[in-house]
């Protein structure tokens, strides 16, 4: 195989791991996780790469990796945004936000805009209904949004 | 008031181990169990009437002692902290303010079944609440709570935090035991229940993060104290509610079980509706809830009285929803979530979920025909039963109540191609 594109510290973290499970497919999510710290998405030969480490098949990695909407498969940008649209956020007007971002990065649900800065996308209930609207940032909750609130962080992203 | 379980310590911050320790008689509870053998600490958690906070409302006493005392493999306790159905946000509260509780009733749990393993499934988005959570597993270590020879009883037991990765179906448990594993989240055929062969197939007790908190708490105070907590026959303790929507204060509020109807859980802890006006809807145990309508709210929160009618109280998450809403819009954003979040294994829920989201679509677009209403029925009644887990009927189910409670504004709205009252 070529050379490693995953760094020391995921060797590392995974090392610790593994007297955690009885079987080594089970460090899968912990590893894809891991590797998209650091990559910021999945490209195929990181999913490879991760195959090669726990002794499955690329494919079953991808298999895998392709059920679980936060693996990253393809690109996102430096900041990816996630609105709540489920019922609780969209009962306090979660549907605006999504429109005023569509309109303020021109874009739509689900791109990414051309400088690869921002990505947005609709997200299922993130489990913080009681301070809706509510959205990620990257890893990152922002609670209790409303239309101005939304604008500050966005603007105040570098 | 009557008395509350957890909510006076929730915080700002996670409470570290001094605190626990201090405040909450951390670990007496787990220094206790260890006292008593693992039939009489089952015996106690059975007299508490406990049931399971993750929705089915199982009693976790008899969950407990369906798992073998004799066991080729070793045995599991998994924590279901997935907290994936829309509306229901009380576990994360659960595991940022207090997350030693949890730690302490897996360990209980562990020695009841004869476990030494444990794992704390939680949904890959609350990475805040998965950090602190590693952070009191790492001074549970320290103090001795944690690994081998714990408290210099023999008992042994290890806890890790595995993290899920957006998708709501591994809340359902066997899914969940299938992610755990490294694979797809898809649920098992059952049998074999968990019980018998759950977690690299030894057996697993799963049980939600709010059904093990409560755990030391019964075992400090007794099985009858807790028991007596709850103001119906076989339903113990308290409950936290989620409450969400268009109400005045949404939050995380804890009653006695069975202490208040819907209706003054509304206007006592909710605040009453946003903007005083009337109310439409409740959804009343997170989103795969029987709808109820305005005149059906004087019933008592809790398992038996909202089966009775017809719906449930699932994991406790109340959505409010006021009379200018439009309900083709909430429950096709319901319905698009079942579709979405449907693994796919099954057929009538993979094509029933897809075709029910189509239908209420076309109507929501001003398209709808008088017949797509018994069309929805009938779609929703041939997925109902007839899947392997219960994501079918958590689509079904709604869909059913919001046409058969509501059908007056679906047909005002097919007739008219919008919602002659609502602005959308
Ligand atoms: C589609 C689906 C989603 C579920 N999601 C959750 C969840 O997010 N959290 C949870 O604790 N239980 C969830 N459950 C219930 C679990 O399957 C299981 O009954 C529960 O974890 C058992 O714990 P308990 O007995 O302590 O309630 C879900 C069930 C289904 C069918
Ligand atoms: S509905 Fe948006 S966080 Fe639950």
């Amino acid at each position: 195989m070529a050379s490693k594109i995953l760094s020391q510290k995921f060797y590392a973290e995974m090392e610790k791991l593994i007297p955690r499970y009885p079987t080594r497919v089970a460090l899968l999510l912990p590893a894809l996780h891991q590797a998209q710290e650091e990559t910021g998405w999945l490209p195929p030969e990181v999913l490879e790469e991760i195959g090669a480490y726990i002794g499955i098949h690329p494919a079953q990695v991808r298999e895998v990796a392709s059920f679980y909407t936060m693996y990253n498969l393809t690109p996102v940008g430096k900041y990816h945004v996630k609105i709540c649209t489920n019922v609780a956020c969209c009962l306090r007007g979660a549907n605006e936000l999504v429109e005023q971002v569509e309109r303020k990065l021109n874009i739509q649900c689900g791109e990414t805009t051309r400088d690869r800065k921002f990505t947005l996308m609709e997200e299922e209930c993130l489990g913080a209904c009681g301070t809706a609207p509510a959205m990620m940032l990257n890893d990152d909750y922002y609670e209790n949004l409303d239309s101005k609130k939304l604008d500050q962080i966005l603007e105040s992203l570098e | 008031m009557s008395e509350t379980l957890y909510i006076q310590h929730f915080n700002e911050q996670a409470r570290p181990l001094s605190y626990y320790l201090e405040k909450m008689a951390g670990y007496s509870a787990l220094k206790k169990a260890l006292g008593m053998s693992a039939d009489d600490i089952i015996t106690e958690v059975k007299k508490s009437n406990l049931r399971g906070r993750g929705g089915a409302g199982f009693p976790t006493g008899m969950k407990w002692g369906f798992i073998p005392k004799q066991s080729s493999k070793p045995k599991y306790v998994v924590c279901n902290a997935d907290e994936s159905e829309p509306g229901t946000f009380k576990d994360r509260d659960l595991m940022r303010y207090t997350p030693h509780l949890l730690i302490e009733g897996m360990l209980i749990a562990g020695h009841a079944i004869g476990s030494s393993i444990g794992y704390i499934y939680i949904r890959g988005e609350y990475t805040r609440e998965a950090k602190l959570l590693n952070a009191a597993i790492e001074e549970a270590y320290k103090a001795g709570y944690l690994g081998k020879n714990i408290l210099g009883s023999g008992f042994n037991f290890d806890l890790t935090v595995h993290r899920g990765a957006g998708a709501y179906i591994c809340g359902e448990e066997t899914g969940l035991l299938n992610s755990l594993e490294g694979r797809r989240g898809e649920p098992r055929v059952k049998p074999p229940f968990p019980a018998q062969a759950g977690a690299f197939g030894g057996p697993t007790v799963v049980n939600n993060v709010e059904t093990l908190t409560n755990i030391p708490f019964i075992l400090n105070n007794g099985g009858d104290w807790f028991a007596k907590l709850g103001k119906l026959e076989k339903s113990g303790g308290t409950r936290l509610i989620s409450i969400s929507g268009h109400v005045k204060k949404p939050g995380v509020y804890e009653i006695a079980a069975g202490s208040m109807t819907i209706r003054q859980i509304i206007d006592q802890l909710g605040g009453g509706i946003l903007g005083d006006k009337k109310l439409k809807a409740v959804i009343p145990g997170g989103s795969s809830a029987p709808v109820l309508t305005a005149d059906e709210i004087d019933v008592v929160y809790d398992i038996e009285p909202l089966m009775k009618i017809g719906t449930m109280m699932g994991s406790a998450a109340m959505m409010v929803v006021s009379e200018d809403y439009c309900v083709v819009r909430l429950i096709q954003r319901i319905t698009k979530f079942y579709e979405h979040e449907s693994c796919g294994q099954c057929t009538p829920c993979r094509e029933g979920c897809k075709w029910m989201e189509d239908v209420i679509h076309r109507i929501l677009e001003g398209h709808g025909r008088e017949q797509d209403l018994n069309l929805l029925l009938n779609i929703a009644d041939n997925i109902s039963g007839k899947t392997l887990c219960a994501l079918g009927d958590a689509a079904a189910g709604p869909v059913t109540s919001f046409v058969k409670k509501f059908r007056a504004d679906f047909e005002a709205y097919i007739r008219s191609g919008k919602n002659a009252q609502v602005h959308h």
